[in-house]
């Protein structure tokens, strides 16, 4: 009973878990209350600056390898829902949070564009709910709360996505097929944590990976890793499953998009991390079975797939959709090898990718702006018209081939590393092959872009929309010469994971 | 009793004992082959709801006890004290992903009410023959001039 | 009048059995089978119930599409301010002990009460909001078709 537990007063600092989701969720009904577009753009960057806030304090706190803990309502686990933040959580937190401000910076001029104006309050309280989800997912070491924030943060995603509606009516079928491919994984997903619970009895993560220690070669255990694993594929878009992304990502809202390449996949893929290290025992058979044979191979083939399908991609929000499932490879492909340094290179890729395809969809959606319409044939020359914008473009693409001094080279190198650690060089040239393919479709824009006439009718943009794209452009080199922020503490978070 | 007697029943109590995933396990391939098969929208919610509802069965029977009652405490008010509870938890779970079920039931159709409104049909072939048919005419000159 | 004259009399005085069963469900929800979720959906029918007999017109007068939005939003903050006050008095998110110290069980009932009103309310709203989104996008149909 929570009575009998000794009360001790917490401070504002111990509540740092919790707050740093439910600040987002508070403010969502706040702003459909008041019901004003500025109101509602005011509070929504208030909160997201509050979230970043919370997140940085988080990660300082753990970056030592210290663990926060949090027992939802005073009940202690394995009874109540416990919020535990480590190295891993507070770099993915970090992300989140970072995007959601700059995103929501950038979207107080270019959201006007495709949405209309007396959607917006609603617009803002649904990326509200979404920021609340991934934030949940994340932060929560319950796994019947990381399925309900899940599906908070999807639901919420589907009807921003439909919201593509009013500039291309194909976002509303993109959107259904998204909720349905969602809600399948979903519910795979379910699937997978009933059988854990009928195992173990426990829904807490911690609680489970010492039962089912006891349980030894649990078949009820096992199938529950294999719904998991295929209602994450779906989630995280792991290439056989991944038919509901480029529609989803190319008829959204530019900041939707934005915001979701940068965020969504990357928090399925922590919730499989999370399950393999620290729910499931992966020095298990099945497991590292599973891995070496299914995952490494998809990874493989999404890393090539992804990248030539982008090659032949004349709708440029297609082609950097396409991207992002080589670059989800390359991350499954890090996980798949079950080591400490490919761990740790797959978290460094999540961030640096988060921050790399954030600006590049940036970039890409201030040239609609003007534009109008996301075909190559359209940025001719857009290089001389928009000169600051079109460079941002040529860093994040920069980096996204991996170029030494951009934040995709450290993360590259480090899953390059970890494959030839494991021995396995056939897929070290598959890694090289593909930043070549990238090579390919960034170059193709390029040219466009700078190799033509420059353009009567169009300038550059006003300074509310370019900042944030440099913010994030900068953020590519930064992390590509200051590697303290990322790989220190990933290392830090694949030590604790192992 | 003979050997193929004793096989007989082996396999009929691995039936039997195992009904509830019998029945789990129709439902949710019932439900997924709605999804994938058909190519009206709303069946396709249908067939989703048919698959989330094997996933609530599937949960509920984790809960059942045999010879367990429902978990409310009067009994032992009454001064008994050796009553079989089934397990609550699951059936507390389920409340929650059957809401989670009905928001996405709800968003479905909301779609597919968009979808009508823009389309006019809600078979997915159609509308995709619409889209084809829409890209072609708007770039019959030349694939890279493109107009919004 | 003349339609459905025995429809809309039944109707009449069924919505206010049925909101008060919804009440009640509501109320003895922390200690008998019950609570918000099912106690919002019975008072949703009710208003559900009404619009499909009395026509939409008339079920929003007495709720318009603005109060079935923000009541939603309403029930939500509710039951996310119950939390925030414990967490602004000391105890962690959603200990209800935070509402009456000395007694911590009794602050459990309390506790229990209030969030389930802002559920209920969340999930009455929602269910009102979903009917008229819905009901909205259709052709109304005349009586004489029926």
């Amino acid at each position: 009973m929570a009575s009998e537990i000794k009360q001790t007063v917490l401070h504002l600092s111990d509540h740092l878990p919790i707050l740093q989701v439910v600040v987002p969720m508070l403010i969502a009904p706040i702003i459909v209350i008041f019901n004003n577009r500025l109101i509602a753009w005011l509070l929504s960057f208030f909160g997201t600056i509050i979230c970043l806030i919370i997140s940085v304090a988080l990660m300082w706190a753990t970056a030592d390898g210290s663990v926060l803990t949090y027992f939802l309502g005073g009940w202690v686990p394995p009874v109540g829902i416990e919020y535990r933040i480590d190295a891993a959580n507070s770099i993915l937190l970090f992300l989140i949070s970072v995007i959601s401000v700059i995103v929501m910076f950038f979207s107080s001029n270019a959201l006007i564009s495709e949405v209309p104006k007396e959607k917006h309050t609603l617009f803002y309280a649904c990326f509200l709910l979404c920021l609340t989800g991934l934030l949940g997912v994340v932060a929560t070491a319950d796994i019947f709360n990381v399925f309900v924030f899940l599906e908070i943060s999807s639901l919420s995603t589907y009807v921003l996505v439909a919201q593509g509606s009013y500039v291309d009516r194909r976002a509303l079928s993109a959107s259904f097929n998204y909720l349905i491919m969602g809600t399948i994984g979903a519910t795979f997903f379910v699937i997978g944590i009933g059988f854990i619970y009928m195992a173990t009895g426990s829904l807490n993560m911690m609680d489970i990976s010492e039962r089912a220690l006891e349980l030894g070669n649990n078949r009820t255990i096992q199938a529950g890793f294999a719904f998991i694993i295929v209602g994450m594929g779906l989630k995280l878009a792991m290439v056989p499953l991944h038919i509901w992304l480029p529609n989803a990502y190319s008829f959204a809202p530019t900041v939707v998009t934005c915001f979701l390449a940068a965020t969504a996949t990357k928090v399925a893929l922590y919730v499989l991390i999370r399950f393999v290290f620290s729910v499931f025992n992966y020095q298990y058979g099945f497991v590292s079975e599973i891995f070496l044979f299914l995952l490494m191979p998809l990874g493989i083939i999404a890393m090539i797939v992804g990248s030539v399908i982008a090659i032949f991609k004349q709708n440029l929000k297609k082609l950097l959709a396409y991207s992002s499932l080589a670059q989800i490879g390359y991350m499954v492909l890090g996980l798949s090898l079950l080591s400490e340094k490919g761990l740790s290179a797959s978290l460094v890729h999540m961030v640096n990718h988060g921050f790399t395809k954030a600006a590049l969809f940036m970039a890409l959606g201030a040239f609609i702006i003007n534009t109008k319409n996301p075909y190559l044939s359209s940025i001719k020359g857009l290089g001389k018209a928009m000169p600051l914008t079109s460079a941002a473009f040529v860093v994040g693409g920069l980096s996204l081939i991996g170029v030494p001094g951009t934040a995709g080279f450290i993360s590259k190198w480090l899953l390059i590393e970890a494959v030839l650690e494991a021995g396995y060089w056939v897929v070290a040239v598959a890694i090289l092959v593909s930043s070549l393919f990238a090579v390919i479709y960034i170059w193709k824009i390029v040219e466009v872009l700078y190799f033509n006439e420059k353009p009567e009718n169009h300038g550059e943009l006003s300074f509310y929309l370019v900042s944030p794209i440099w913010i994030l452009a900068l953020f590519c080199i930064f992390l590509g010469l200051n590697t303290g922020l990322t790989v220190d503490i990933a290392n830090m978070a694949a030590e604790i994971l192992f | 009793m003979t050997m193929s007697g004793d096989m007989d029943s082996y396999y009929l109590s691995f039936i039997y004992g195992h009904l509830p995933y019998w029945l789990f396990i129709i439902l949710m391939l019932s439900g997924l082959f709605i999804v994938v098969s058909r190519g009206n929208l709303i069946k396709k919610i249908v067939g989703l709801n048919i698959f989330q509802t094997s996933v609530f069965m599937f949960y509920i029977s984790i809960g059942k006890i045999s010879g367990g009652t429902a978990p409310i405490l009067l009994d032992k008010a009454a001064g008994k004290t050796d009553v079989l509870y089934s397990n609550p938890l699951p059936h507390v779970l389920i409340l929650t992903a059957i809401v989670v079920g009905i928001a996405t039931t709800a968003l479905g159709l909301a779609l597919i009410i968009r979808i009508r409104e823009e389309y006019n049909t809600i078979e997915e072939d159609e509308i995709l023959e619409m889209d084809t048919q829409a890209y072609r005419a708007k770039n019959k000159d030349n694939a890279f001039e493109i107009e919004t | 009048m003349k339609h459905h004259l025995i429809l809309k009399v039944i109707t009449k005085f069924m919505v206010g059995v049925i909101i008060l069963f919804g009440l009640y469900v509501q109320f003895h929800g922390d200690y008998s089978p019950g609570g918000g979720f099912q106690a919002g959906v019975i008072i949703a029918a009710a208003f559900i119930l009404y619009g499909i007999v009395m026509g939409l017109e008339t079920v929003q007068k007495v709720v318009p599409i603005w109060i079935a939005q923000k009541g939603a939003a309403i029930g939500v903050l509710l039951y996310a301010l119950t939390g925030v006050f414990s967490v602004v008095f000391g105890y962690e998110f959603l200990n209800y002990a935070a509402i009456s110290p000395e007694h911590p069980k009794h602050g459990q009932h309390y506790g229990i009460i209030i969030v389930e009103l802002g559920v209920g309310i969340t999930v009455s709203f929602v269910m009102i909001a979903i009917y008229y989104s819905f009901a909205d996008r259709t052709p109304r149909l005349d009586d004489n078709e029926w």
